[in-house]
C-alpha cells in the first residue's frame, strides 16, 4: 500500500485532535486547515492550549484521537521541511555553549547520527546568525546575551533548518520593541519566500497588524481564517469571554480598526 | 617512604590506577548528569545499589566483583524505575520519590548485610567495606573491569557527542529533529549508574554521588564549553582519584573512599572561590567595581547637570556639596575622577574651600552616560493584554 497523501495542498491540517492530560481535555476535537504561504498567529487566552496544540502537531505530546497532515504527509514523513521554535524559557541559558552552537544544532537533523558540523555546516549557522543580526555575538556564551538575543538565536536555529513550514512558540514574549520589530520583519520575509509560518502569539493588540491567518483557540477551535475575517468582536468574545473586558487595551479598537466591514461589501 | 617508592608498590599503583578509572568516567559522566539536573540520581543509585551487593554476594558466594556489579546494577535499575512509577502514578514529586526510593533501598541493603554477617561463612567480611569503600581489596583483575567500562563510556560518549549535546541542552528540540530522545537519555541514566556501580569498591554506596557531581560542578566554574568542562571534569576526577589514594597510602589507616571525596571536595570549593568569571571571589570584586564605577557616574552627571541649570558649562562645583548631597564621603570619587582626566581642581574664591570643574572630555563622558540612561529606559514594553491573565 502506498502511504495515503491527504489534503496535499494545506501546509497544516488537523482533525479531530484531542489531547487530555489526565481527565481534563486540553484540546477538545481540533480541526484546523492553514494554506501554505501565511503568517498565521495561534491566539487564545492562557490554558486554552496553544502551545500544546503545536507540540502535538510535532509529536512531542501524544494525542488521545486525531490526526496531523503537513502539505499532505504525515509529520513524521516531513520532518525535514518542519521547523521548531520553542519557548524561550523551556531550556537552561546557563548551560556551557555558544550561540552559534546552539544555531547548529538546528544541522544535527540533517548531518544525522555520528557525523560531526564542519565547516559547510559552520558556515551556514553564521548566515543564519547574520540573518537576525546576530553575528558579532557568535562566540558568546549563552546566558550572556540578553533575553531578545537568546530569542534571535533560538530563531536563527529554526532559519538554518530551511523548513518550509515553521511552528513558533511565543518567538515575540518578553522582548524588547527593537526586537519585536526585528521578529516580525525576518516573519514576513520567511512568509513572502513562500514558508508557512505558524506562531503562538499573546499580545491581542498586534494580531491584525502582523499576521494574515489566526487561529482563535480555547480548547476548541472558535474560529480559523483571514485574520480580516476572522478578527471580530464575536469571536474575541467567543475565545476569551467576559475576560474580553478586563483587557488593558482594548483590542476591540482594533477590530474597529480593521476594514472588516468594507472589506465584505466590496 | 617517597613517592615514586609509593608508586612503585604494587597495591598502590593499582588503587591509583584504578582511582584514576573512576574519576575519569564518573567526571565525563557526571557532567552530563549536573546538566540535565539530576545530581542526586547518582545518590539514589549508589544507596539502592547495596541490596544487590549483598544478593550478589550471597548469590555467588564469594566476594568476586563481577556477580556484585552485576546486583548492584540490578537493584539499581529497579530503585530508578520504581521512582518513575511513583512520580508518575502518585502526586510525589521528584525529591520526595527519590529520599523514599533512596531509603528503602539502603534499608534492604543494610539489613540484608546484617544477615550475612550473621552467617558464619567469613567470605562476608569484605562487605561492609562498600558502605565506605575498600579500595585496597581491588585486585588486578577488578582493574580490567575498571579500565574497559572507563573505555566503553568514553567511547560512547565521543561517538555520540552531539547527539548528547543537543538532547541535554533542548530535549524536545532534539525530538522534533528526529533522534530518538528517550534512548538517548537512557543511554545517559544508564552510564551514570555504571559509572556509580564501579566507584562502589573505592567511594562507597554513602559518599559516591559525590564522585559524580564535585568534578562537573568545579569544571562549570573555569569553562563556559561543554567539550572543556567534561574534559576538566575527566581531569578533576583523576586528579582527586590519585591524589587521595595516595594520600591514603602515606599516612596508613586512612581510608581512601572518603579521602579521594574529600580531594573531590576541595577541587570544588577552589573552582567555587576563584574561577574567573563566575567564582565567588571575583564575583565581589566585579560588584565593587561595579558600585565604585556607579558611584562615579552619578557624581560626573550631577556635576552636568549642575552646570546645566546654572547655564554655565564651566560651573565650579565644591566638593563639601556633593558630599552632603549623596550623604557620602567622596573625596575618594573625586581623586578617581581627576586621575582618569574628567574633572580638574580649581580655585573660586581663595576663602572657601576646593573647588571642582568638569573637563571636555568630563562633559563628553556624562552625556554619553545620560544617553545610555535614556535609551535603556526608552518605551519598556507596555504589558500586553494576553499576559495579563498570567
Amino acid at each position: 500500500m502506498t502511504p495515503s497523501v491527504h489534503e496535499p495542498n494545506l501546509a497544516l491540517h488537523v482533525e479531530d485532535l484531542t489531547v487530555s492530560y489526565g481527565a481534563k481535555p486540553v484540546l477538545w476535537d481540533i480541526d484546523l486547515d492553514i494554506p501554505p504561504g501565511v503568517l498565521a498567529a495561534i491566539v487564545g487566552p492562557n490554558g486554552a492550549g496553544k502551545s500544546t496544540l503545536i507540540k502535538t502537531v510535532l509529536g512531542l505530546i501524544k494525542p488521545a484521537a486525531g490526526h496531523v497532515y503537513i502539505y499532505g504527509q504525515p509529520y513524521e514523513q516531513q520532518r525535514r521541511i518542519v521547523g521548531y521554535v520553542p519557548q524561550r524559557s523551556s531550556v537552561d541559558w546557563d548551560f556551557p555553549t555558544t550561540a552559534i552552537d546552539v544555531v547548529t544544532m538546528g544541522l544535527y537533523g540533517r548531518l544525522g547520527w555520528l557525523r560531526r558540523p564542519g565547516k559547510a555546516e559552520k558556515k551556514l549557522a553564521e548566515e543564519a546568525l547574520e540573518q537576525v543580526g546576530m553575528l558579532d555575538f557568535a562566540g558568546r556564551q549563552i546566558s550572556q546575551l540578553s533575553g531578545g538575543q537568546q530569542q534571535r538565536v533560538f530563531l536563527a536555529r529554526a532559519l538554518v533548518q530551511n523548513a518550509d513550514i515553521y511552528f513558533m512558540d511565543e518567538p515575540m514574549a518578553g522582548v524588547d520593541a527593537t526586537t519585536e520589530r526585528a521578529i516580525i520583519n525576518l516573519l514576513r520575509r520567511l512568509r513572502d519566500n513562500g514558508k508557512t509560518v505558524i506562531v503562538v502569539h499573546h499580545d491581542l493588540s498586534t494580531v491584525t497588524n502582523y499576521f494574515d491567518w489566526m487561529l482563535f483557540l480555547n480548547v476548541r477551535t472558535i474560529a480559523q481564517g483571514p485574520v480580516k475575517e476572522v478578527y471580530t468582536k464575536d469571536n474575541l468574545r467567543a475565545a476569551y469571554g467576559d475576560m474580553v473586558a478586563l483587557l488593558s487595551q482594548n483590542p476591540l479598537e482594533a477590530v474597529q480598526d480593521a476594514p472588516v466591514q468594507d472589506d465584505i461589501l466590496s | 617512604m617517597d613517592i615514586f617508592a609509593l608508586l612503585n608498590d604494587f597495591t598502590i599503583r593499582n588503587v591509583a590506577l584504578g582511582a584514576m578509572f573512576l574519576g575519569v568516567s564518573s567526571g565525563v559522566l557526571g557532567s552530563f548528569a549536573v546538566l540535565r539536573k539530576q545530581s542526586l540520581l547518582g545518590d539514589m543509585l549508589s544507596h539502592a545499589a547495596l541490596p544487590g551487593i549483598v544478593l550478589g554476594f550471597m548469590v555467588a558466594g564469594t566476594r568476586q566483583l563481577l556477580p556484585l556489579l552485576l546486583g548492584a546494577l540490578i537493584s539499581g535499575t529497579l530503585a530508578a524505575l520504581f521512582m518513575l512509577l511513583l512520580i508518575k502514578r502518585s502526586r510525589l514529586k521528584t525529591d520526595a520519590a527519590l529520599g523514599i526510593v533512596l531509603s528503602f533501598f539502603f534499608a534492604i541493603g543494610i539489613v540484608l548485610l546484617t544477615l550475612v554477617q550473621g552467617n558464619p561463612n567469613a567470605n562476608q567480611a569484605g562487605l561492609t567495606g562498600f558502605l565506605f569503600g575498600q579500595a585496597a581489596s581491588i585486585v588486578p583483575s577488578d582493574l580490567w573491569i575498571l579500565a574497559v567500562v572507563t573505555g566503553f563510556a568514553l567511547v560512547i560518549v565521543t561517538l555520540l557527542w552531539k547527539e548528547f549535546k543537543v538532547v541535554t541542552f533542548d530535549a524536545q528540540f532534539a525530538h522534533t529533529l528526529g533522534f530518538p530522545t528517550g534512548v538517548l537519555e537512557i543511554a545517559l541514566t544508564s552510564m551514570v549508574a555504571l559509572a556509580v556501580v564501579i566507584g562502589l569498591q573505592f567511594v562507597g554506596v554513602i559518599l559516591m554521588a559525590a564522585m559524580i557531581i564535585a568534578p562537573a560542578v568545579a569544571a562549570r566554574q573555569w569553562t563556559e564549553r561543554l567539550e572543556i568542562m567534561v574534559l576538566l571534569a575527566a581531569l578533576f576526577g583523576a586528579l582527586s582519584g590519585v591524589v587521595g589514594a595516595v594520600i591514603s597510602a602515606l599516612a596508613r589507616g586512612l581510608s581512601t573512599g572518603p579521602v579521594i571525596v574529600l580531594c573531590a571536595s576541595l577541587i570544588v570549593l577552589i573552582s567555587l572561590l576563584f574561577a574567573p568569571n563566575r567564582g565567588l571571589l571575583w564575583a565581589a570584586l566585579k560588584q565593587r567595581q561595579h558600585r565604585a564605577s556607579l558611584r562615579s557616574q552619578q557624581i560626573l552627571t550631577s556635576l552636568y547637570k549642575l552646570g546645566e541649570e546654572h547655564n554655565n558649562p564651566a560651573y565650579l562645583t565644591e566638593q563639601g556639596m556633593m558630599s552632603a548631597y549623596f550623604g557620602a564621603d567622596t573625596a575618594r570619587v573625586f581623586k578617581r575622577l581627576e586621575s582618569r582626566g574628567f574633572i580638574s581642581r580649581t580655585v573660586h574664591m581663595p576663602e572657601e574651600g576646593e573647588h571642582w570643574e568638569l573637563t571636555p572630555a568630563g562633559r563628553q563622558e556624562a552625556e554619553r552616560i545620560l544617553q545610555s540612561f535614556e535609551a535603556s529606559s526608552e518605551n519598556p514594553k507596555l504589558e500586553t493584554p494576553g499576559a495579563s491573565y498570567a
